[in-house]
């Protein structure tokens, strides 16, 4: 039978301190699914880029807005999704923080860390235009229907 | 962990021993009024130590930068000291170890400013 998917849905306010909240709570889940502990903190380092992305440049610190964070257990991947209510943006907008001429860039790179740490990342426009973060981990080992790895 | 900074003076270099995580918010913040405070006291050979930090995002990252400019356009030297593991992983692959002079023993990175 095929392993379900586990899924998790928050609805963070647009505070600083959803970073942390967010970053806490897929920590736990990759701690869970079996991740070691260098790269459960990546994860959980994307997912907070993730969520300063939407908290700054998305809702622009707007309370007024929400931002949907889900984190999914697949079979064979970890799966976070982070959407604003922003205006979206297309990933070849942003300048490449490793060019030299933006080395002194204070800013710029977040999505940078998230590419980085996880193993895809893409940028799609959300259903009401903000952008839509799509995060994904391969697990360490196939989780089965309970949730617990498979033995080898 | 909330950043903290101690400030110590070895002859015209100032040391900050920081603690904690650099991070989006306090910990930013802490870092950019440091090196302000530094600057306009006319202190201009700065080690910075991360010896306690083991946490650092890209607003941390920005501070840092921030941070070095700063002190650049004062006509002033910033330094990097004792970085962990992640700080120095986090600097290596966005390619700032090529801007920051990072130095991994104290007395060494003293000597290291210019005259």
């Amino acid at each position: 039978m095929a392993a379900k998917t586990q899924r998790i849905e928050v609805m963070l306010e647009t505070l600083l301190e959803s970073v942390d909240l967010a970053e806490s709570i897929s920590m736990r889940v990759a701690e869970a699914a079996g991740f070691p502990e260098e790269e459960v903190h990546k994860i959980g380092m994307a997912v907070r880029e993730g969520v300063i992305n939407a908290y700054n440049y998305g809702n622009q610190q707007d309370r007024q807005k929400k931002i949907m964070m889900t984190v999914e257990l697949q079979p064979d991947n970890m799966i976070v999704r982070v959407l604003d209510q922003g205006k979206g943006f297309e990933l070849t907008e942003i300048p490449d923080p490793l060019a030299e001429e933006n080395l002194l860039r204070t800013s710029g790179r977040g999505l940078f860390l998230m590419r980085a740490f996880m193993d895809d990342f893409r940028v799609e426009r959300g259903p009401e235009g903000g952008a839509h973060l799509i995060m994904v981990k391969k697990l360490p080992q196939p989780v089965s229907d309970n949730g617990k790895h498979k033995p080898e | 962990m909330a950043l903290q900074g101690t400030r110590r003076q070895l002859g015209d270099v100032t040391i900050v021993d920081f603690s904690g995580k650099i991070t989006l918010g306090e910990g930013s913040a802490m870092l950019r009024n440091t090196v302000r405070e530094l600057i306009n006291s006319g202190n201009k050979k700065i080690l910075l130590s991360l010896y306690d930090v083991d946490y650092i995002d890209s607003s941390g990252i920005g501070e840092l930068v921030s941070a070095y400019t700063t002190v650049k356009n004062a006509s002033g030297e910033l330094k990097l000291l004792h970085l962990t593991k992640r700080v120095h992983d986090i600097l290596q692959i966005t390619r700032l170890f090529t801007v920051f002079d990072v130095q991994s023993e104290e007395g060494a990175a003293i000597r290291s400013f210019k005259a």
